[in-house]
């Protein structure tokens, strides 16, 4: 097998270079597609240690729609950065200091691991029947941690908020100022008319098959928002204002109905998201479909920045 | 028959990985923006192509086959689009070289 022991040291040191050099390198549109190369690597090596889950959603989230809200907060900061202006010394200093902090924070924790982790992987395994899932990972997710996953889902609207908060007052629940590119009649607009149907059936397909195999809301989530980003872009459908009343009921529905499962918990079974005795599956996949919208639309208007113009332009 | 196939495999998936190391030096030593994209799309095309060829022995039943044909499929619609996009920009801003 030494091969294959010589293309895992061969991506790995790959790795190590590319984020190296998005550290290093000046320009920050070279360092933001550098960071999308390392996500993209960093899934072919979750691929390697059998985490194709991880995977999944590292090339989703960590090569592509980070990357993506990173180009729009370049593109924003290009004109402080064209005006000449460098931050001063103490900064520099301090934002090295706290790099470093970290770094080695991080180091630290990493070395003093045991050798063999501890692992509640058998257990995941051995009572995945009573939840009627086949994939373990959507049964950490959904069933044995519901909680820390609810709370995730809250947290990326508390993001969406906080992207919002930055508009000023008077453009407040209007249009976001996403950035279209396309001309029209250009090969990005025959792009969003090809893509969009086959994109979201592979996303609703990843959602649907996250139950059995690897897969889930999250990464669904992810390509079913990329399609609506790319419908966006290429002006076949308007940015909508975020204060459209459909859009506001798209991004609660998820954590709405993932809330009243886990309250009916409490009657119907004994605890807070705890579900009622064989009907663990159905509930799940429920919370998980209303899940994939809300983080599809909750990702896409992340991507589209805080509202700019007060009415459609 | 199945060393046939093997050997099938062996010889397409060297082919292939040839194409993309050629594709690879034209990225690298080509004059302008234009050539290097057109060093690119070959290699999405034949290389990845070629890769397909040889694995799609290998795939588990019909349904297997598809995701594999059709993975080549999307890599080329995305190639060409994405190459047509940045030759656009290129050329508008007049980056030739």
């Amino acid at each position: 097998m030494t091969y294959v022991f010589v293309f895992e040291v061969g991506l790995a040191a790959l790795l190590l270079a590319i984020a190296v050099w998005t550290i290093v390198v000046r320009a920050t549109f070279a360092a933001i597609v550098f960071f999308m190369i390392y996500g993209l690597l960093a899934a072919i090596v979750w691929v390697r240690l059998f985490a194709v889950d991880v995977a999944l959603t590292e090339a989703a989230i960590g090569g592509g729609l980070t990357g993506m809200l990173m180009l729009g907060a370049a593109a924003r900061l290009r004109e402080i950065e064209n005006s000449g202006e460098k931050p001063g010394l103490p900064m520099r200093l301090a934002a090295g200091m706290l790099c470093t902090l970290i770094s080695a924070a991080l180091g630290i924790v990493v070395f003093s691991l045991p050798d063999v982790a501890p692992t509640l992987a058998p257990m995941a395994k051995a009572n995945l029947a009573q939840t009627g899932l086949g994939n373990p990972v959507a049964a950490v997710l959904f069933a044995y941690r519901a909680f820390d996953t609810l709370l995730e889902k809250v947290v990326l609207l508390l993001a969406l908020v906080g992207v919002w908060s930055l508009a000023p007052d008077r453009v407040w629940g209007g249009v976001p100022g996403f950035r279209v590119y396309a001309q029209p009649s250009s090969i990005l607009v025959f792009l969003a008319q090809l893509l969009p149907p086959i994109g979201i059936m592979i996303g609703v397909y990843m959602f649907w098959t996250g139950a059995s195999y690897p897969g889930g809301a999250f990464q669904g989530g992810t390509v079913l928002a990329a399609m609506w980003l790319l419908v966006m872009i290429a002006r076949l459908q308007p940015v909508p204002a975020i204060s459209l009343r459909p859009l506001r009921l798209l991004l609660v529905v998820g954590p709405v109905i993932f809330i009243a499962i886990g309250l009916l918990g409490f009657v119907l079974a004994d605890a807070f998201l705890a579900y009622p005795a064989g009907y663990s599956k159905p509930l799940i996949i429920v919370a998980e479909a209303t899940l994939t919208l809300s983080i599809g639309v909750t990702l896409g208007l992340l991507v589209a920045g805080p509202p700019e113009w007060k009415t459609q332009q | 028959m199945t060393l046939a196939f093997d050997i099938f495999t062996v010889v397409a998936v060297s082919a292939g990985s040839f194409f993309f190391m050629a594709g690879t030096v034209g990225l690298l030593r080509f004059p302008d923006t234009m050539t290097r994209l057109h060093a690119l799309t070959k290699v999405d095309n034949l290389g990845l192509g070629l890769i397909v060829v040889g694995l799609l022995p290998r795939a588990e039943g019909l349904l297997g086959a598809l995701k594999l044909l059709s993975v080549w499929i999307f890599v080329q619609l995305a190639g060409a689009i994405v190459s047509q996009l940045v030759a656009r920009v290129a050329r508008r801003e007049g980056r030739h070289t």
